[in-house]
């Protein structure tokens, strides 16, 4: 054990820089590229505001991606607690002092970028969740203390984020927390057992839900009830994406979006229009590189020594995977549209820090795979 | 160790539980793929014609209305481009702003303002509210020019009606007007072809052969995006025009016909005695069918809609007259058909000291000093009552109905072409006691042989009675399309039993305008190649008291709706017969001196025309 401490002491730059993943990093950077054509689509087919922001945020992150991956996964480990707690504190400043945008707080404006604490969750919740499980006993994970610790830690950012509001990142920090759970051990019959419960109280939820999500809910059972208002997003990019045929409309000839019968086509709905552009097959395809991607953080999991490693790779891997499956089954109809980017295609800053930020920490482990954490 | 063996436990579990949940990813993966695959392969048809039908649009275009030509080619009623401005609702983002702006932009008083405001309330979102339908160029370019502000407003060239010879060809043309939801139910053809602001014919020929005339629509496809703008042109599919109808008529011998009727309740007929062209049909008072083509203002139409005239009746078609005198050449002709009379049948007619009398009725003669002795000839050329009282007591209302019939009177002249045409009556014992259950009496047959009684004929009626008489007696069919090629059977079969008989009457009607005492003396054309033969006939509106004869009062002090009608029928040139005409005259007085002078009129024209309309016919055909 020492001598690996040793070893891992005395790797220098170039074998650090030897030992990173490179499928993986070509695979992000095949991502990114896709991401900018998509993008520069988006924007009618000419570099607008939507595709110098993005192409400039995916080389600033995805350096930094790359610095991240050089440190110490030690580092990252001590810095499980703190992280979360920062961004904690700034989701709360948010909710106080927030810029306010569509009727929702969601932003802390750092002057170069309006960050979004509550994207940034997504990946510190596993930090934290990862480096709280990890030196926990197993007969310990399903102890009350230990439950109602990692509830706590999952609750109060998703309250946070709930009164934002934005339902769609709250769900899915509940879902970061939930998948290290899974991971940690806790019991099955709880997840089986707290599945029932949501089932039978879905109508209770359903109750306290606003106006406007009772009707995305509503509109997901019958998107035709309303199909100039709620349904019109779902209608709209179904027609997209069935329009687009197997091999598409080809690059910078999709309609629907052009002729702006998208909505929120750089964001969520971005997988619409690349899916009409690039048809079947393209979409196949992206979903190839997505797996790629998984495969390779669950495999860089699977060869960390330590058990923060593991834990923290698998989760993140998971997550980033039920991301994907959110955006996508919304986009194609199958579930209720909540706001939920898909990682590195959406434009945004924050989602796409924290993305890289979690892939640095995954590239991390590998460069410092050898490293046990005690 | 025991941390050693836990740990060991741990990983089992983490790794346990991965292989659980990437079975589940593959599977959700797989999910998702199909999903794909059902919208982009299984469904991909139906989502890409979901695609076009969002981003294509079709707009069609009014069809262009087929033309109305008269015989020379003359378009007599055609089309102009008339610029109006559309405004679809439901494509406006904040109408209450773009309507505001039109009106600025157009200078709209308040009162037009009003009626915008009131029809927007009353049509749905989605269909066309028609600001405006005929802007001038500058106001028109103005609007084009702010687009950019004004979504949802749509600048329209549309092709409208024009009428060129306004109220000269009302009453045989109809006039278009805007399709109403009645059109569009009972009429197939305008339910398909219909576009806010097609025009569709109300009445008349327009009416009539709407079909013929329609036209295709132009369709233009185009790219919209999500908020309905207008992106790009993708087709534009030309329709084609209606077809242009040409009609018989002449629009000289038309105008001249309006211009006789200034100021006065009437009709003249003109037609050719061979072919049954309709050279001129005019009906007056008459309007502007221009009007129509926008909507007629309130005040224009209780205009026309209360003027005593009755401008809006055809009275050539719908016009049902006591024929009066105008019927003695046919009452003449049945009883020189059946043998009753012989051409040397003379009466002795007393004057109104002795009238005839039968049970107990007297029958005067319009000649308070009577007539004395006169023989068939010269009843017609005076109009001698008496004279036809006694030729249709021994013919019998029976034998002169069926005479009547065949010369085409009692029923319409023109089949289905006009759907406001009457039919007119033609009594005969039969019908009586039909009709109204009782039996006829002999003094109903003597007023009828002067045209008075149940007796109603409309003028083209009378016109194409007198083309028969003039053309030898022979049936003939009228016509006002000039290439209609209609076959009848019958055409050309005569009408008499001895052709000597047609030429007695004839010739009466030449004695009656070209001899001393005839009743149309003065209205005479001495140069033979203008020379007409005619009758003039006078019926009473309202029936003669003793007392009026005492009174014997002008025309003029007589109220205007108790006037007599003057009417006119006449054939020429005499030598050579070609046309036929009538002339009535509502309420005029007597058919000699109000009616018969504008045939004096007319027969210079027609005869004059007639040789443009002969060399009009052989370049025609040096043409082919």
């Amino acid at each position: 054990m020492y001598q690996h401490t040793r070893f891992d002491n005395k790797n220098n730059f170039f074998q650090k820089f030897g030992s990173l993943d490179y499928v993986l990093l070509s695979c992000l950077l095949i991502l990114g590229f896709i991401s900018l054509a998509t993008m520069y689509s988006t924007d009618g087919g000419e570099v607008l505001f939507h595709t110098r922001s993005h192409f400039i945020k995916f080389i600033v992150f995805f350096s930094m991606m790359i610095v991240i991956s050089f440190i110490n996964i030690k580092f990252w480990f001590s810095l499980g607690y703190l992280s979360y707690a920062i961004i904690l504190g700034m989701l709360i400043w948010t909710v106080n002092f927030g810029i306010t945008a569509s009727g929702s707080k969601r932003w802390i404006d750092l002057y170069f970028l309006n960050l979004q604490p509550s994207e940034l969750m997504k990946i510190f919740i596993i930090l934290c969740l990862a480096k709280y499980f990890h030196r926990m006993k197993t007969q310990h994970v399903n102890s009350f203390y230990a439950i109602c610790f990692s509830l706590i830690i999952i609750f109060v950012p998703m309250s946070l984020v709930i009164i934002q509001p934005d339902l769609g990142t709250s769900l899915l920090i509940a879902i970061s927390g939930i998948v290290v759970l899974w991971f940690a051990g806790l019991n099955q019959k709880y997840f089986f057992y707290s599945c029932l419960v949501s089932i039978i109280s879905l109508p209770i939820i359903i109750s306290f839900l606003k106006p406007y999500q009772k009707l995305r809910v509503l509109t997901f059972l019958n998107p035709d009830r309303d199909p100039l208002g709620a349904g019109y997003q779902i209608i709209q990019s179904k027609i997209a994406v069935g329009s687009g045929g197997i091999m598409g409309k080809g690059f910078l000839k999709g309609t629907q979006s052009y002729l702006e019968f998208l909505p929120e086509k750089h964001t969520d709905f971005i997988f619409t229009l690349y899916s009409e552009e690039f048809g079947f097959i393209g979409s196949v395809l992206l979903l190839l590189i997505y797996s790629i991607i998984i495969y390779r953080v669950i495999r860089i999991g699977a060869l960390s020594r330590s058990y923060f490693a593991k834990l923290f790779c698998y989760s993140f891997g998971t997550s980033i995977f039920i991301y994907i499956v959110i955006n996508m089954s919304m986009v194609l109809g199958l579930l209720p549209i909540v706001g939920s980017p898909l990682p590195i295609m959406s434009y945004g800053g924050s989602s796409m820090l924290a993305t890289m930020i979690g892939f640095g920490i995954v590239m991390s482990a590998k460069t410092h795979s050898q490293q046990s954490i005690a | 160790m025991i941390n050693i063996s836990d740990s060991a436990t741990k990983l089992n579990s983490l790794n346990r539980r991965m292989f659980i949940l990437a079975t589940a990813k593959i599977i959700i993966l797989g999910g998702i793929v199909s999903r794909l695959f059902f919208l982009q392969v299984k469904e991909n048809k139906k989502y890409l014609t979901l695609s076009d039908k969002n981003r294509i649009r079709e707009w069609k275009l009014p069809p262009i209305r087929g033309d109305f030509e008269d015989y020379f080619g003359n378009t007599i009623a055609g089309n102009f481009e008339a610029y109006q401005l559309h405004i679809i609702p439901e494509e406006v983002e904040d109408f209450r702003y773009v309507i505001y702006r039109v009106k600025e932009l157009l200078d709209l008083s308040e009162k037009q303002f009003k009626k915008i405001l009131k029809k927007k309330n009353e049509i749905k979102p989605w269909e066309t509210l028609i600001v405006a339908d005929n802007l001038n160029w500058e106001k028109f370019s103005k609007i084009n020019n702010h687009l950019y502000d004004l979504n949802g407003v749509k600048p329209v060239i549309s092709i409208s009606r024009d009428y060129p010879y306004k109220e000269n060809f009302t009453h045989v043309l109809g006039y278009v007007s805007q399709a109403n939801e009645n059109d569009i139910l009972t009429n197939e053809n305008i339910k398909e072809k219909f576009v806010p602001g097609l025009k569709v014919g109300k009445t008349g020929l327009e009416r009539s052969f709407e079909k013929r005339l329609i036209g295709s629509n132009s369709v233009e496809r185009y790219e919209v995006n999500a908020y309905g703008r207008r992106i790009s042109q993708l087709a534009f599919q030309k329709g084609d025009k209606g077809e242009t109808i040409k009609l018989t008529i002449d629009t000289k011998i038309q105008e001249l016909a309006n211009e006789l009727l200034k100021e006065k309740a009437g009709s003249i007929c003109v037609m050719d005695i061979y072919t049954g062209a309709i050279i001129a049909m005019h009906s007056s008072p008459s309007f502007d069918p221009n009007s129509f083509v926008f909507g007629i203002s309130q005040d224009e139409w209780q205009l026309i809609r209360n003027n005593p005239m009755k401008p809006l009746v055809n009275k050539s078609l719908s016009g049902n007259y006591s024929p009066g005198s105008t019927i003695k050449p046919i009452v003449a002709l049945s009883a020189l058909e059946n043998e009753v009379i012989g051409k040397d049948f003379t009466v002795q007619c007393k004057g109104h000291k002795n009238p005839l009398e039968l049970y107990g009725q007297t029958y005067h003669c319009w000649k308070k000093e009577g007539h004395g002795f006169v023989n068939l000839r010269e009843a017609m050329k005076q109009s001698c009552d008496t004279y036809f009282y006694e030729v249709a007591r021994r013919l019998g209302v029976d034998r002169l109905s069926v005479t009547a019939k065949k010369f085409g009177l009692g029923q319409k002249v023109f089949k289905d072409i006009f759907d406001n045409e009457k039919k007119g009556l033609v009594p005969n014992t039969e019908w009586k006691k039909n009709a109204l259950g009782r039996n006829w009496v002999l003094g109903e047959t003597i007023i009828t042989g002067i045209g008075q009684g149940f007796i109603q004929t409309t003028p083209i009626q009378l016109c194409l009675m007198t083309a028969q008489i003039a053309n030898g007696g022979y049936k003939i069919y009228p016509r006002i399309v000039a290439n209609d090629e209609s076959q009848y059977e019958d055409k050309f079969t005569p009408l008499y039993k001895n052709s000597r008989n047609i030429k007695i009457v004839q010739d009466a009607m030449f004695s009656s305008t070209n001899e001393p005492r005839g009743t149309s003396y003065r209205s005479r054309l001495n140069d033979s190649k203008y020379q007409f033969a005619g009758k003039t006939g006078t019926s009473q509106v309202k029936k003669i008291t003793e007392r009026d004869r005492e009174l014997d009062l002008k025309t003029f002090q007589i109220p205007y709706e108790e006037r007599d009608h003057a009417l006119f029928i006449a054939f020429g040139p005499y030598k050579n017969p070609r046309y036929a005409l009538s002339i009535i005259i509502e309420h005029g007085g007597s058919g000699g001196t109000v009616a018969a002078p504008l045939a004096k009129e007319l027969f210079k024209m027609i005869v004059d025309r007639h040789e443009i309309r002969k060399n009009f016919d052989n370049k025609k055909y040096l043409d082919i």
